[in-house]
């Protein structure tokens, strides 16, 4: 007897707008034609063929694009490594330690992540640029990429794997031709989790990162200090729509792949 | 576990090394940092690169070693609890955390429900459009944020339309704006795990309870929030340990007056380049933070018990 009374719709459609509202006011005003963000001029795309020549964004955005999809590819190996040793080695030796190692990041703030990190760095003398924000960034992906392999792993019907051993499939055999096609779908999902946290991340990047190796949320970010300004609206909206069309193609191919429920993320 | 032992004795090669990939990794990107922020924490600041002493110069051995130790000091703590600004900044974080949790729990509770209440088909599509903005840029949506609570934003000339005010309001530089931005950044935290919960819940209970004449507000009270206390603690576990160490929002969107504690860290590392005082800092909010994920750790346990 599931009853959707008015307060309940209220309370979604509140929410929904909440947290919509900023977005779309941010989009309506990338294509503002004032230089003045405060003063409608009228609708134009003058700020997107402006973005078109501000080199030093489409640097910073090839940077991000390439740091996100390197570290996301490391992060997605180790944690999937990480999620198999978890759920499949029973008790190894140090697996306290590992398990611990795991879940801390989730937790640990980014400026102490980037800190530590950028210490580690100054004392092994190693310069800091592209690879160290790689690094970085696969470091704090990897956990998340785990938790995500593992939350497939432990509920996947070991009876497959079984049957495939006892028709003589050696281990490794087994695992890549059993195993894996079953949890690509939560690998997938722990990349493009991986990939829009790397995307998205400006802290651990700002302690990490070197010269020649300006990120994009570091270019916004020193941007948005002195104020709003209208090419960084259309950057943010070019972000919002990219987001948006993979998310929701994601979750529509996710729909027309399984059956049963996609993998849900978090 | 039983297959790790019938697998052939030649897997367990295999095996390690799928073990020791991912943990070689983190020892050296993940506790090591972490150690030597320990170390300098208890180092003194220096002009020198790096800006901090005792080194540990294990070429010249055990005197090395000891020299090294003997270096080390207590002085950034001591400074930690003798400066009032530190003390105020880690009373400014928690107390954000706190209350902005709170509001969260508020605001996110009675929207987890309507959408745990609302017809199956609709439900995957709710949480996709709750999960939507987490997936564009945190930064992005501060950024937004500031669009709107600038002086001459779009909030300011609603109120003005609308002869709310007479004066446009200050709202960047406040408090309420970190507020607002923290409320906006971490509700999909605090509903995603609320929903999760509340949308398994058996609802012939609720069924019973009013079969058996108990009024709604009674029922809500008595089962289905005991019910949903482990999406509670989830939820807020996942909102409040990030806020503490928040950085972007209050830097974007707060004043400088008052920093929370992940400015101040920022501030002590790049501003003074004080890296000892920063690395002490920090030291003591994982110790802060270490608290609550121990009592979560402890309820999840409780939790898998129960099944």
């Amino acid at each position: 007897m599931r009853t959707v009374t008015a307060f309940n719709l209220f309370a979604i459609v509140l929410g929904i707008v909440f947290l919509y509202l900023p977005i779309v006011v941010l989009v309506i005003y990338s294509f503002n034609d004032s230089r003045l963000v405060a003063v409608w001029g009228g609708w134009s795309t003058r700020w997107y063929v402006e973005l078109l020549h501000d080199a030093a964004i489409l640097d910073a955005a090839f940077i991000s694009l390439r740091v996100a999809f390197v570290s996301a590819s490391l992060a997605t190996v180790l944690g999937t490594l990480g999620a198999v040793a978890l759920v499949r080695f029973g008790r190894f030796r140090g697996r306290l330690l590992f398990s611990s190692m795991i879940y801390a990041p989730l937790v640990m703030p980014e400026v102490i992540t980037g800190l530590s990190l950028l210490l580690l760095f100054v004392a092994l003398t190693i310069d800091r640029g592209f690879w160290t924000v790689v690094i970085a960034h696969t470091t704090m992906a990897t956990c998340f990429v785990t938790v995500i392999v593992q939350s497939r792993l432990v509920d996947f019907d070991m009876s497959l794997e079984e049957a495939a051993m006892d028709l003589g499939a050696p281990p490794l055999r087994t695992f890549l031709t059993v195993t894996l096609p079953l949890i690509v779908p939560a690998i997938a999902a722990a990349w493009m989790l991986a990939f829009a946290l790397s995307l998205d991340d400006l802290v651990i990047a700002s302690f990490t990162t070197g010269p020649g190796a300006t990120t994009l949320p570091i270019r916004i970010y020193s941007e948005v200090r002195l104020g709003v300004k209208p090419e960084i609206n259309a950057v943010c909206s070019i972000f919002v729509a990219v987001v948006c069309i993979t998310v929701l193609s994601a979750s529509l191919a996710a729909k027309l792949t399984t059956a049963r429920g996609a993998p849900t993320r978090l | 576990m039983k297959e790790a032992t019938a697998r052939a004795p030649k897997a367990s090669l295999a095996q390690k090394l799928v073990v020791a990939l991912p943990y070689a990794w983190l020892l050296l990107f993940f506790l090591v940092p972490f150690l030597i922020v320990l170390k300098i924490s208890f180092s003194e600041s220096a002009i020198a690169q790096p800006p901090y002493r005792p080194m540990l110069d294990l070429g010249a051995g055990w005197r090395g070693i000891a020299q090294f130790f003997a270096g080390l000091s207590l002085d950034n703590y001591r400074l930690l609890g003798s400066d009032a600004l530190y003390l105020l900044s880690y009373l400014k974080s928690l107390e954000i955390a706190a209350f902005s949790t709170l509001i969260l729990l508020a605001i996110g509770y009675p929207i987890a429900y309507g959408m745990a209440r609302m017809p199956r088909r609709l439900q995957p599509l709710l949480v996709i459009l709750v999960v939507l903005p987490f997936w564009t840029s945190f930064l992005i949506r501060i950024y937004a944020w500031i669009n709107i609570l600038q002086h001459d934003g779009l909030l300011n000339k609603v109120l003005l339309a609308l002869h709310i005010v007479r004066e446009p309001p200050v709202w960047l530089a406040t408090d309420t704006a970190i507020y607002l931005g923290i409320v906006y950044s971490y509700l999909p935290f605090m509903v995603l795990p609320l929903y999760a919960v509340l949308e398994k819940l058996d609802q012939s209970l609720l069924e019973a309870a009013a079969d058996l004449g108990c009024p709604r507000w009674k029922t809500f009270w008595l089962v289905t929030l005991p019910l949903s206390s482990p999406g509670i603690v989830a939820g807020v576990l996942l909102c409040f340990i990030p806020i503490v160490g928040e950085f972007v929002i209050p830097d974007l969107l707060g004043g400088s007056r008052a920093p929370m504690i992940g400015q101040t860290i920022w501030m002590e590392f790049f501003g003074n380049k004080d890296w000892p005082a920063s690395a002490a800092v920090a030291v003591v909010l994982v110790c802060l933070l270490v608290t609550p994920i121990v009592l979560f750790q402890h309820q999840a346990m409780r939790t898998g018990e129960r099944g």
